[in-house]
């Protein structure tokens, strides 16, 4: 006969919440409704859907009214034995000192990156909270959509947007048009020369933003054409003085009058400048470049900020605006703008538009770095739990005699939560000191982080940290003291070797697994990191970059600076280009060949016919550049194959494509070169179609000089001074292409830094917990191994016999980690570069045997020591 | 004023314990509910429904007998208080004056 089966009852863990949860004058009878309607259920339901619904109820029924009012005495009790609960930690602290040093160091510095990245994240919100009318400003985004062209998302919009959304749309309160960076030398009575960035605004300015004046009416300050604000810096590096109202300062040729000086710019502002001109100076629309600008397509130029009242909707407000960039893009052909808002709060963390302005760090990276902070942080939690539960023999006497006492459970988990806290707050007060010191090595990482934060402490911040310390202190103390107050009284006191003392052994196994898998992950993510970074510095660009300095012009003429440099000893040859390539920066425009509707985006550099033997690149057909172009006469062209392969011209025969026309520019060029394809763009870039022009412009661009000395200072001094023969003002900016493109990559090595410091960290954290648990296992299995080397076992076996788990969980952890990174990286991240160096064997075992050697390291000097203890006086003392 | 007046439901559930007499616990409330009006009746709302209504003073609990059903918790059963009465009578006294002074109510004129 079969047994008969045990009847079906509810989950337990819900009865457990609801007994929890209810108060217990209401608890039993509804107890019994939710059970009568759980057999009912049961029947007509099954038993898989009347757990279900029993849970949902259990849940439903948390209710104000059916919620236990918190247990006064119970919280009294626990401030009675406060003082009792602090003596014990006290002791259990200094007691175990080596324990305690592990968790107090592990916590304190996993915590320091908590810190940092709360200070930052902290900044980075506080942007912009100067301005009164913080919560209702808003810029105009602008989409822009071209067939041929991949979609671009602007900062930026068009000076005609802004005046149409003035007129246009109602419940918009202020409205300030702001145009991109000015940068002029302001000369003050022909004497001070200093070069200075401004920008342009409208009279409505200060309606939105709060930007104390120190002099001067901001209602009227910009309102006439050549009016100048001054921020109190900018003043005192010009006049000397603050008091500067009325003053005129020449730009080139115009005189502009200050008619304000304004307070210095707060560091956490998105808006940066020396000087503030009115955008009224720029008059009406005159040559066709201005015009341009005014169009409704110029929309690279200008910001338009505006202030909507709380209770406005903003849906109405958005199909206003596409309202009215529907009937403004009907005289666009193949082009579609679209405009949008977006609060202030969110520039600082949004992502990257084109042409931001200011400080901008995407979410995501805040989430990254977070997210490493929180594993960081966990490892060390982990340790306390570890080692807390490993060596809970130690208290359960104590535990014991508090329950006799009469301690409830709630109390003897509190106490230990509490113990907890108390160390984590102890950790505390020594990442504030790490936080300080690590300041200043996060802001000197790269000079763009010391622009964007500053990192100060607060009071608001000191209570994040406070925070942050007490949540630690209850994650990492949480299972201890669940497994402290399950400890029963009478067991205890009996005999402690009933206690089992390798009791939830898997979990603690779980963490050190854990813990492992997370330092293998790092330290391979940072060693595959510092590969791909340095592959990229050699990488074979299609091109020599070796010893050319890149003189940026800023604005002067080329040929005199060639004139000054070419009798140089060290200077070999000079071209000129309008931008540097593989570095990032981009100019295109469209190019047509024998079909007139078919255009295509196609990259540009202007050089001239020095340019491509100074950088050594190959022709694979025809060749340089043979007539310098008079003006608007411009006739031939060299482009890569790429360009061949979009148009498929001349069936993509370099050799046959020489002397085919394309129209760029409404030019009809000649193609007199094929080049082999070359990286422009960045790794990230695929190769695309470029194509080389004659420079025609004078001024601008820049100077690559060939180098053929090997003195550089001596040759960048003598460069220093052929530059300020002609540009007394500005300092030389001459860079070699090679700290260039080391540079365009910077971003990396700083990431790779960063990440490559966290797994410093997670490796010390993780080894800290290691040698916690080699240290306890040992001295615990001290007299077993005693009683092993009476016996006869050899030191070597002990060795063995001691370290094989914990390798065992390492070997673990390696295989995890590793197929996880490979992963990682092979899928997502470095697919996002088209070129890449594959990911070697080298570059994922060189880590893994660092740590495991760290690893064994740890376990080896502990069970060598025991193993070496003479069994005779471990055994005497029984 | 919340005290004395009484919602919809609150006096379907009032008047629901008073035809159950001796056997108005919150389940069997829940099912003659249902019976009646044809709506299905939630236990959680009956639940808060009963406990307002035992803090309004309508009706008194008291605990029952242990079974071997409901996993051997025992039952609440409800009993409508003197207050309760008055307050149905009262509900029931002010639809009948408003009945009243509707001239010729003509059920069929409506639809």
């Amino acid at each position: 006969m079969k047994a008969p089966k045990p009847p079906i009852e509810p989950p337990c863990w819900a009865q457990r919440l609801l007994r929890w949860y209810c108060r217990p004058d209401l608890l039993e009878d509804l107890q019994g409704d939710l059970n009568e309607y759980f057999e009912r259920n049961l029947t007509a339901k099954g038993p898989t859907r009347a757990r279900l619904i029993y849970i949902i109820d259990v849940l439903k029924f948390f209710r104000t009214y059916t919620i236990r009012k918190p247990d006064f005495i119970n919280l009294l009790i626990h401030w009675i034995m406060i003082d009792s609960y602090f003596k014990t930690s006290r002791r259990s602290l200094i007691r175990n000192k080596l324990f305690s040093v592990i968790n107090i160091i592990g916590l304190s510095v996993s915590m320091s990156i908590g810190l940092l990245v709360i200070a930052f994240v902290s900044d980075l919100r506080s942007y912009d909270y100067f301005h009164k009318k913080r919560a209702t400003i808003y810029r105009i985004l602008t989409k822009d959509d071209a067939t041929g062209r991949p979609t671009m998302e602007l900062a930026t919009t068009s000076h005609k947007a802004g005046l149409m959304i003035r007129e246009a749309i109602p419940g918009v309160e202020d409205i300030t048009i702001i145009q991109r960076e000015f940068s002029g030398d302001a000369k003050v009575n022909d004497e001070t020369i200093i070069p200075i960035k401004a920008l342009w605004a409208d009279k409505s300015f200060f309606n939105v933003f709060t930007f104390p004046l120190l002099a001067g009416d901001s209602s009227t300050a910009l309102r006439e054409p050549y009016s100048l604000i001054l921020t109190e810096k900018t003043a005192n590096k010009l006049f000397g003085t603050t008091d500067a109202l009325g003053k005129s300062v020449q730009f080139d040729t115009v005189a502009y009058t200050v008619t304000g000086i304004m307070k210095d710019i707060p560091k956490l502002s998105h808006l940066k400048f020396e000087a503030l001109m009115s955008l009224t100076s720029l008059g009406e629309a005159r040559t066709a470049v201005d015009r341009e600008r005014m169009d409704w397509a110029g929309i690279y130029g200008n910001f338009v900020y505006l202030t909507i009242p709380e209770n406005r909707n903003l849906q109405t407000i958005q199909k206003t605006l596409d309202r009215l960039s529907a009937t403004e893009n009907q005289k666009l052909k193949n082009r579609k703008i679209t405009l949008s808002l977006q609060p202030l709060s969110a520039i600082t963390l949004d992502k990257r538009y084109a042409n931001e302005f200011g400080a901008n760090v995407p979410s995501l990276v805040i989430w990254i770095v977070a997210g490493l902070a929180f594993v960081i942080i966990l490892s060390a939690c982990f340790n306390y739990t570890n080692l807390s539960i490993a060596r809970s023999l130690r208290r359960t006497r104590e535990v014991g005699i508090r329950k006799i006492v009469g301690a409830l459970k709630g109390h003897v988990l509190g106490q230990f939560v509490m113990e907890s806290v108390i160390i984590a707050l102890l950790a505390l007060a020594f990442s504030s000191l790490l936080f300080f010191f690590l300041r200043h090595q996060f802001l000197a990482l790269a000079p763009q982080l010391n622009d964007i934060a500053q990192l100060e402490l607060s009071p608001r911040l000191f209570v994040y940290f406070l925070l942050l310390a007490v949540s630690v202190g209850i994650v990492a103390g949480f299972l201890p003291a669940l497994f402290f107050s399950k400890i029963k009284a009478i067991q205890v006191l009996k005999a402690t070797s009933s206690i089992q003392l390798f009791r939830h052994i898997n979990l603690r196994k779980s963490l050190i697994v854990l813990q492992y898998t997370v330092s293998l992950v790092f330290i391979t993510s940072t060693i595959i990191g510092y590969r791909q970074y340095k592959s990229f510095l050699s990488f074979d660009l299609g091109f020599s970059t070796e010893n050319i300095l890149n003189i940026n012009l800023q604005g002067n003429n080329g040929d005199l600076l060639i004139n000054e440099l070419q009798p140089l000893p060290a200077v070999n040859k000079i071209s000129k280009s309008s931008i540097v390539t593989s570095l990032g920066s981009l100019v295109g425009t469209s190019m047509k060949y024998k079909d007139a509707q078919d255009s295509s985006l196609v990259w540009l550099n202007y050089v001239d016919k020095n340019y491509i033997p100074i950088h050594k690149h190959t022709f694979l057909a025809g060749g340089n550049f043979t007539v310098i172009p008079k003006k608007d006469a411009e006739s031939e062209v060299i482009v890569n194959e790429q360009v061949l392969k979009r148009f498929a011209i001349a069936g993509r025969d370099p050799h046959k494509a020489i002397g085919e026309q394309i129209t760029m520019d409404k030019q009809k060029l000649r193609i007199i070169g094929v080049l082999k394809d070359f990286h422009y763009g960045t790794m990230e870039n695929k190769i695309e179609p470029m194509a080389l022009r004659y420079v025609t412009g004078e001024s601008g661009g820049y100077l690559n000089v060939s180098i053929t000395s090997t003195d550089v200072p001596a040759t960048l001094a003598s460069i220093d001074q052929a530059w300020r023969k002609i540009d007394k003002i500005h300092p030389l900016d001459a860079k070699f292409y090679d700290d260039q493109i080391e540079e365009a990559y910077r971003q990396f090595m700083v990431i790779t830094q960063i990440i490559g410091f966290i797994t410093f960290l997670a490796i010390v954290i993780a080894s800290m917990g290691l040698f916690g648990m080699v240290v306890f296992t040992a001295e615990t299995r001290l007299k077993e191994i005693s009683i092993r080397k009476v016996l006869g076992a050899s030191e070597f076996k002990l060795v063995y016999l001691l370290s094989r788990g914990f390798l065992a969980l390492l070997a673990i952890a390696t295989l995890i980690a590793l197929p996880a990174t490979y992963l990682l990286f092979d899928r997502i991240i470095l697919s996002k570069f088209v070129y890449h160096k594959p990911i070697s064997i080298n570059d994922l075992t060189t880590g893994v045997l660092i740590v495991m050697l760290i690893a064994f390291l740890l376990i080896a000097s502990q069970t060598v020591k025991v193993a070496r203890r003479n069994p005779a006086n471990v055994l005497k003392s029984e | 004023m919340k005290g004395t007046n009484l919602g919809e439901f609150e006096e379907l559930v009032l008047l629901t314990i008073a035809a159950l007499l001796n056997e108005a616990y919150s389940v069997a409330i829940c099912d003659e509910l249902e019976k009646h009006t044809g709506r299905t009746a939630k236990l959680g709302v009956v639940h808060a429904v009963l406990n307002r209504l035992e803090e309004k003073g309508l009706v008194t609990s008291s605990l029952g007998e242990a079974t071997s059903t409901r996993g051997g918790k025992r039952k609440r059963f409800y009993e409508v208080t003197h207050a309760g009465k008055v307050a149905l009578v009262k509900a029931k006294d002010v639809r009948e004056s408003l009945w009243r002074i509707i001239p010729g109510f003509n059920l069929e004129g409506s639809i």
